[in-house]
């Protein structure tokens, strides 16, 4: 709202839509879920620029209910950069040995047309918690 | 609007401010710079979380984790482990009292768990100085409809029918009011919003001001067009001034982007605010010196009726409504009355915010639905009573109100209920007392702040509340009479019905509901010279317990007069000559070795 154009009604509708993103992240709820794992060993191994990466496609295309989160190191320390996209409601898929073209590519197939990547994909599901 | 990955949302209500929560922000946006991570993570200050006790708060999103007692130190740490690696970091996440394991995430801790938000719901949630954040969680979206889709009768038939009743103290139905502003003839017409919170230990105006103006604008918008008023008046203590600073702020942004002045979203509708400011006198929250005090006159009262509705603000029809009652209004255009009126009791509907404060644990802002227990706001939500007190008594409603006892603690809440207890809604201060609280002491405060505060028109009043002070710090100081408690409840009596008003009506409040539930504890000055609960100096002294002091000298490295004596191992002595009874000996203690007693018991050596 830099612009000091004077609102009218129809606008307000426009504004939400625009700051989709924020209600999305304080109501921590989002349409899906794009967590990098950060451990020493996935920051060794590139996970900085692979959620550089996932963050500049999130804001090229727009997308406002997707939540990024980081984590920790997933146990598989050699197969790193690994990120696990969850949608609501489904088990989640970690992709393993990533690069930012992976995550682009990713972003593009699964984030947005909700297709899975095989190729890069480790497993789906998550371990089974005590 | 920039994405960000993270949010980091630094409670920056007052209470949180004066411990530090600007050093916080500061602290969090310089490590995010080191670590380059200014373009992924979002600092922003927000209004009062309400759990002031654990201040500063952090709250972190998408995750939801609450961060509490933070120290710029910390914060390192905190944004390396949580915001680089993920990991919450549980040292800093609350641990209620007497249990080992955090509570992460805010929506889990029991002071939170049972709030309902309807007022507070944008509190430590968007940054106050935004209008577009305001606007991201549906702001400004009950204005637009009341300004198209509903005509004036329709806005207050709404209103009504929700059961709204105004929040400042005296329970007056809303719709009812603006009906009568409606219906008034006269032009121009006005709103105020009642920003004049003064009873000691309530600052609820104060955080609903600081953590979402926008919606007090919003609220006083759809009341223009229900009333048929163009210009309205903020009034707000100069004493608040971060309140005065985020509601300029907001009133600038409304302006600019069309949400206020003229042609509001190009509906055709006009109606423009401005802010007030007063000197701070509690007889100010009274509506018709409120108006006086707009006016440039002297905060005094005047008889009533014409009620404002008719004649108000230099002779015009005025509403004026409080601060949170206006904030509640853009909730029910939006939702709709029978989703407000599903909440609450039979008389009073909807939710009321209390904020709670004394001899609690979890000190904070509250906002619960109408009905709730004493003893759910008490124990549970604030916790309990610290250091294995009892419960004594609530104050509610400020200097106005009176106490409740432990007897009545399954109360339910409603304007009714308070009222039928000697008590009243008030703004919603709660003071919390336990078994170290002596209840004439707290008679003798309140009446000090009253007759202070008296604006003097009435004798009743002026006079009564100076008496009754008089006559209660007697009965403190052990030289009260039976007939003292005659005559104070004769002049309490008067006060009462001879005040014009709601300040004198109610001055004598605080006596009279002590008196009702707790007349042992004046018998017990009068008669006996004792203080049961050990407060009132002149009745104690302090002594040393043989058996427990093990002659560590902490109380006499405590105290101011060199009273105490004693060498190091050995039982120690106080000087009773020598002593002014300042109570830093006890507190110094760690044995309680140090007692409070009558002041006629002897001390056996």
């Amino acid at each position: 709202m830099a612009e000091k154009k004077k609102l009218r009604i129809q606008d307000l509708a426009k504004i939400r839509e625009k700051t989709r993103a924020l209600t999305t992240i304080r109501g921590s709820e989002g349409r899906a879920k794009v967590t990098v794992h950060m451990g020493t060993c996935g920051i060794a191994a590139g996970a900085r620029e692979v959620m550089e990466a996932l963050l500049d496609e999130v804001r090229k295309n727009k997308v406002q209910d997707v939540i990024v989160a980081t984590s920790g190191c997933a146990g598989l320390c050699n197969r790193e950069p690994m990120a696990t996209v969850e949608f609501k409601g489904q088990p989640p898929v970690k992709y393993v040995d990533l690069t930012p073209q992976k995550m682009r590519k990713i972003f593009a197939e699964h984030i947005l047309c909700g297709r899975l990547v095989p190729d890069y994909a480790l497993a789906i599901g998550s371990e089974t918690v005590y | 609007m920039k994405q960000y990955r993270a949010h980091l949302l630094v409670c920056a209500g007052t209470g949180c401010v004066s411990c530090g929560a600007f050093k916080i922000k500061e602290a969090l946006e310089k490590e995010i710079r080191k670590r380059k991570l200014q373009d992924e993570i979002l600092v922003i200050a927000t209004g009062c979380n309400g759990f002031c006790e654990r201040g500063p708060i952090l709250m972190v999103h998408p995750d939801g984790v609450f961060y509490q007692q933070l120290k710029v130190s910390d914060i390192p740490f905190l944004v390396e482990e949580h915001l680089i690696k993920g990991r919450p970091v549980k040292k800093l996440m609350y641990i209620p009292p007497e249990e080992k394991e955090p509570i992460p995430k805010m929506k889990d801790i029991e002071f939170f768990k049972h709030q309902r938000l309807i007022v507070l719901r944008n509190r430590g949630r968007i940054d106050p100085e935004k209008a577009e954040e305001y606007i991201a969680f549906d702001g400004y979206e009950a204005m637009g409809k009341a300004l198209t889709e509903m005509k004036s009768e329709k806005i207050i038939s709404e209103i009504t029918a929700s059961g709204l009743r105004g929040r400042g103290g005296a329970g007056f139905p809303t719709g009812k009011k603006w009906a009568a502003g409606r219906a008034a003839k006269g032009s121009p017409k006005y709103l105020i919003c009642n920003g004049d919170e003064g009873d000691p230990g309530a600052f609820m105006d104060r955080s609903v001001l600081e953590a979402d103006p926008h919606a007090i604008l919003e609220g006083m918008v759809i009341g223009a067009k229900a009333v048929g008023a163009e210009k309205g008046f903020i009034y707000i203590r100069h004493e608040y001034p971060l309140a005065l600073k985020r509601v300029e702020i907001a009133i600038r942004q409304a302006r600019e982007n069309g949400l206020l002045g003229e042609d509001i979203l190009g509906t055709g509708f006009n109606f423009d605010l401005e802010i007030v400011q007063g000197a701070g006198a509690f007889v100010s929250g009274e509506e018709t010196a409120l108006i006086a005090s707009v006016e440039g006159r002297i905060g005094m009262p005047r008889q009533r009726p014409p009620y404002p509705a008719n004649k108000g603000l230099w002779g015009k029809p005025t509403v004026i409504n409080n601060v949170e009652t206006w904030a509640t209004v853009p909730n029910i255009i939006l939702r709709g009355a029978k989703w407000f009126s599903a909440l609450g009791t039979k008389t009073s509907k909807g939710t009321k915010i209390f904020s709670l404060v004394g001899k609690i644990n979890n000190t904070g802002l509250v906002e619960v639905p109408m009905g709730i227990s004493l003893r759910d706001i008490v124990f549970g939500i604030g916790g309990g009573i610290p250091g294995g007190h009892e419960f004594k008594a609530v104050q509610i409603g400020g200097p106005s109100g009176g106490c409740i006892p432990a007897k009545l603690l399954d109360l339910p809440i409603d304007y009714e209920s308070l009222t039928e207890a000697g008590a009243m809604m008030g703004s919603g201060g709660m003071i919390v007392m336990d078994d170290k609280t002596c209840m004439v002491d707290i008679a003798k405060y309140f009446l000090n702040f009253l007759r202070d505060e008296s604006c003097g028109k009435c004798v009743s009043c002026r006079e009564g509340t100076q008496r009754m002070w008089e006559i209660v710090k007697k009965i403190t100081e052990g030289k009260g009479t039976e007939k003292d408690l005659e005559v104070l409840e004769e002049v309490a009596r008067t006060c009462k019905d001879a005040s014009l008003c709601g300040l004198g009506q109610t001055a004598a409040n605080p006596v009279l509901t002590t008196l009702q539930y707790f007349r042992h504890e004046y018998e017990a000055h009068i008669l006996d010279k004792r203080c049961p609960a050990g407060v009132c100096q002149a009745l104690i002294r302090y002594v040393v317990v043989a058996e427990k002091c093990t002659g560590c000298q902490s109380c006499k490295n405590a105290c101011p007069t060199q009273a105490i004596k004693g060498t190091l191992k050995d039982v120690h002595l106080i000087d009773q000559t020598k002593c002014i009874k300042c109570g830093a000996c006890q507190e110094a203690c760690r044995f309680e070795a140090i007692e409070a007693q009558r002041e006629e018991a002897i001390q056996i050596i």
